[in-house]
């Protein structure tokens, strides 16, 4: 535990700050990039909260996990944006509120 | 001393997340989310995970978000994105955030030129994640390759069409 001279408490608060931030942004904003972004900010804070959980206690697992994250984000990001290049497209417009119906 | 560079970092993080959220333009929106991206690097850095801060920068500011960009740049086209491209040449609206990256890159400095024969003793060492990657978890890593493929194959299904109608085939 030599490397964590700062307190595990105020990491994980820092995490939830982020993640409180995130989702705040996922449910005000309308626009669907600033949707995408806001996920990433959540997925960040996650994240964050395992380099630090396994910092604290010494171990290779928090960061292997941080790398599994990595992944789930990159691979949501290029669906994502796969996702708004289609909405872009078909409702002229980037806000989520015009694709609220699906067709039946 | 760590935790007065981890306190600034952290607050750095946390003022460009939100006023990432909050701007209304998606291509400044961007520039903040990097520069809090970084701020979190710096963090991982203090915490004695050098190898998640390499990969934090590469992969999150570097690719993830050179793909937002390209979108932008894509749904960006014609007279209109032409001027929006002068306004953001503007200091106005990219001072700030190079500003905040300075703080950090101050930090970063301070941090090498501290501790410099101490970081490998330090914290948890690429090597060891390496090991347990492939030992224990290594049916985690097959599970996220299979994601990436999946994610591959969507995001090509996805983007066909708009590949071809830019082409003018249809």
């Amino acid at each position: 535990m030599a490397g964590l001279q700062i307190p595990l408490d105020h990491v994980l608060l820092l995490a939830t700050l982020l993640f409180a931030c995130g989702l705040a942004g996922l449910m005000s904003r309308r626009n669907i990039i600033f949707m995408l972004l806001s996920l990433e900010v959540m997925l960040n804070a996650a994240a964050l909260a395992f380099v630090a959980a396994g910092a604290h206690w010494g171990q290779a697992d928090g960061q292997v996990i941080f790398m599994l994250i990595l992944a789930v984000a990159a691979a949501e990001v290029s669906v994502g944006l796969g996702l708004v290049l289609q909405v872009q497209r078909r409702l002229k417009s980037l806000d989520m509120d015009g694709a609220d119906r699906m067709r039946g | 001393m760590m935790e007065v560079l981890f306190y600034i970092a952290a607050f750095i993080a946390l003022a460009a997340t939100v006023l990432a959220l909050t701007r209304s333009n998606a291509a400044h929106a961007l520039i903040f989310l990097i520069v809090s991206l970084l701020a979190v690097a710096v963090i991982f850095f203090l915490l004695g995970a050098p190898f998640a801060a390499a990969l934090e920068i590469v992969i999150y500011a570097g690719a993830i978000m050179v793909l937002f960009v390209f979108v932008i740049m894509m749904l960006n086209l014609g007279e209109a994105g032409e001027q929006r491209e002068k306004q953001w040449l503007q200091p106005r609206s990219w001072l700030l955030p190079a500003l905040l990256a300075l703080i950090l890159l101050v930090e970063m400095v301070t941090i090498l030129a501290t501790i410099d024969t101490q970081t490998s003793g330090i914290g948890v060492s690429p090597k060891e994640v390496g090991l347990q990657l492939f030992g224990p978890y290594v049916l985690a890593v097959e599970i996220a390759s299979m994601l990436l493929l999946a994610a591959l194959v969507g995001a090509y299904h996805l983007g066909r069409g708009f590949i071809d109608r830019s082409k003018g085939k249809r």
